[in-house]
């Protein structure tokens, strides 16, 4: 026998049209509690897709590393010493750090106040400019949308060439112009495109790394007489090595070979990428888990809804009951038939609700795009279709589970007290 | 068919302990169409209720066509009352959301009898008992007599041993009740006991057996033959048997 029949919907349709309001507001209970786990589910995650493309692509192992001033005295030098790095310390660092991954040291020319420090024919224009190795791609990718990065042959033969931030292209160039191997001037020095990229960042910080130009590290050291200073260092710390620990050992190197004391906490500035990823997973399992607690609470609240409507159904259908136990209908084949009721109303409910939270999660998702309101707060919600399973599961079974005590209520009375109940 | 040996039944109602049946004995054979009469608080429904399997008791043993009915699972209650009996009652309890032909068929619908056979079978007996064109009615479209047609249909289908009803007539008007009765009485001529409480002695009359229940135990046993003696007890009138023995005739 299939578990669902004609009769069974049949007896189900006629009690919920029996009492229509009633069913309405018992099914409101469970379509509400699933469309709430829904849309709070959807909107984390729209707060963890904004926060995450915030970082782009960027390595969760990696961290930034540079000189300050040393505020401790140490064999014999003054406080108050400029820490530099130099290429130096860059062999130093390969050399003693086996679990370095990829090292990128970096140095950037910043435009001062304003001051245009790019030009190409007719145009001027004002944008930071970074001198990198090929690795730092590696480190905090963006998408190369025409020609390429800065290769290995360009920092050994400190080729006067540029990597361009796709805002630069807009600018300097005219539309439909093909920027790869024409020439800019960058304080006074002409260099060749090479290649377009974009970042893969959100807001702000994309339109910083659109205006950016990447050139070899080696060329900017010595185009710009910087002999061999190293303004930061950019490190990821290989599969199965805690960049934090890397960190430390690092900070050790330097300072022993800048004679700074070990208990100088100041000396050497850094950003730990790692730990503020930690931090930021931590606190979006910590959302989860509320939205979890609170979205089952919701549905919690919804299913004892359905229990509670269903112990009434049952009281009010005694003696239909009892007169089909007479007739010889099993114990379970009564119980099938109230979990079974249960089971529908939930679901069916909690389907609207879900159809109802998904709908809204699009709207909001299709308003945020159009009005392009995606922040680094805040990006595309969505549910996933695994977590919507979940839910629906989560419905099934609760639905079995209100509907169980009011079944077994139905049983428990004898047959012959149901027919006697008016 | 049936055979109660030393029936006892109680009720505790609060601290007070109520023994409604004191030691019940009777056999009732196969194809007897036997009444069951007493005052209220008689025990006539609490017996009718051990019959049916509906209710328990507390001591003594009750066969059934052979079986010992004692501490049943209600599972196999459930399936012994559908195999074995129908059930007429007062009120004739008909699901109101089934129309007639469903109303007919649900035993079979516990029996797991496919949909289409159960309404061709349920069709059949709706047409013994002349509704076949109110197949599609719902019951509260009907007429008492048309009520009580149907739930003797819905006793029928499964082809029960006994037929037991609980004052079939009891909700009826006398010209209904005694067109209930005639049908019950054609059932019995093929071969199905039944059994009946009432508490109308015309009722009783057309039975072929009285059991007179008094303070839960059998104070009399009167057979059809002994209508004589009946009317000595001047439960009856001369008019009124006149009645009956027309309508039966």
């Amino acid at each position: 026998m299939n578990f669902i029949n004609t009769d069974k919907l049949q007896e189900i349709w006629f009690t919920i049209k029996q009492n229509k309001l009633r069913t309405f507001f018992t099914a409101f209970g469970v379509s509400w509690g699933i469309f709430m786990l829904v849309v709070m589910l959807g909107a984390g995650k729209g707060l963890h897709n904004g926060v995450s493309t915030g970082m782009g692509d960027m390595a969760t192992n990696s961290m930034f590393m540079w000189g300050n001033r040393t505020t401790v005295p140490f064999k014999g030098f003054p406080r108050g010493r400029w820490v530099r790095f130099e290429n130096e310390d860059t062999k130093a660092l390969k050399d003693q750090l086996p679990e370095i991954e990829y090292i990128a040291p970096r140095l950037q020319v910043f435009a001062a106040q304003g001051q245009n420090n790019v030009v190409r024919k007719e145009r001027t224009a004002a944008y930071s400019i970074q001198g990198d190795y090929p690795a730092y791609n590696k480190i905090d990718p963006s998408n190369i949308l025409q020609g390429r990065f800065i290769n290995d042959n360009d920092i050994k033969d400190k080729r006067k060439v540029v990597v361009i931030g796709v805002r630069v292209l807009e600018e300097m160039f005219d539309k439909d112009e093909d920027p790869i191997g024409e020439h800019i001037k960058i304080r006074g020095v002409y260099f060749r495109v090479v290649g377009v990229c974009s970042s893969k960042k959100n807001d702000q910080q994309a339109e910083q790394e659109n205006q950016q130009i990447f050139m070899p590290f080696s060329t900017m050291q010595s185009t710009y007489n910087m002999g061999n200073r190293v303004g930061w260092y950019s490190i990821t710390a290989k599969e199965g090595f805690s960049a934090s620990v890397l960190l430390e050992k690092a900070k050790a190197v330097m300072k022993n070979r800048h004679s700074i004391a070990p208990e100088d906490g100041r000396a050497i500035g850094s950003f730990n990428v790692e730990e503020e990823y930690l931090k930021m997973a931590r606190l979006f399992t910590g959302i989860n888990g509320l939205i979890w607690i609170v979205g089952i609470g919701t549905l919690f609240a919804g299913v004892i809804g359905v229990s509670n409507i269903m112990l009434i159904i049952v009281k009010e259908r005694t003696k239909e009951i009892g007169v089909q136990r007479a007739l010889g209908a099993t114990p379970w084949q009564i119980r099938k038939q109230i979990i079974i009721e249960s089971v529908l109303l939930t679901s069916v409910s909690g389907y609207i609700g879900l159809v109802g939270g998904v709908g809204l999660l699009e709207l909001i998702n299709y308003a945020l795009t159009t009005f392009g309101a995606n922040s680094d707060m805040f990006a595309h919600p969505e549910v996933d279709f695994e977590k919507a399973v979940t839910a629906l599961i989560i419905l099934v079974i609760s639905g079995a589970v209100a509907g169980l005590i009011p079944a077994n209520r139905a049983v428990s009375i004898k047959p012959i007290d149901a027919l006697r109940d008016e | 068919m049936i055979s109660l040996k030393n029936i006892n039944k109680s009720y505790s109602i609060g601290s007070n302990k109520l023994h409604v049946l004191k030691g019940i004995n009777l056999g009732i054979e196969k194809g007897e169409l036997v009444s069951i009469m007493g005052s209220s608080g008689s025990g006539k429904s609490t017996m009718l209720n051990i019959l049916g399997m509906l209710d328990n008791y507390d001591m003594g043993e009750y066969y059934l066509d052979g079986k010992l009915i004692q501490n049943l699972s209600e599972k196999k209650a459930a399936l012994y009352r559908n195999e074995m009996l129908g059930f007429v009652f007062q009120s004739f309890n008909l699901i109101s959301f089934k129309n007639a032909m469903e109303n007919v068929a649900l035993p079979l619908y516990y029996q797991k009898v496919s949909r289409k056979k159960r309404n061709i079978l349920a069709m059949e007996y709706l047409d013994k008992m002349g509704l076949k064109e109110w197949a599609m009615h719902m019951p509260n479209e009907l007429s008492g007599g048309q009520k009580q047609r149907l739930a003797i249909a819905r006793a029928l289908i499964a082809q029960p041993k006994v037929i037991l009803a609980d004052e079939p007539t009891g909700a009826l008007d006398t010209a209904t009740s005694y067109e209930v009765m005639k049908i019950l009485k054609e059932i019995n001529d093929d071969g199905i006991t039944i059994i009946l409480v009432t508490h109308e002695s015309d009722i009783a009359a057309m039975t072929n057996r009285i059991i007179r229940l008094k303070d839960g135990v059998i104070e009399k046993n009167i057979y059809n033959g002994d209508l004589q003696e009946f009317r000595s007890q001047n439960l009856l009138n001369e008019n009124e048997i006149k009645k009956i023995h027309e309508t039966l005739v």
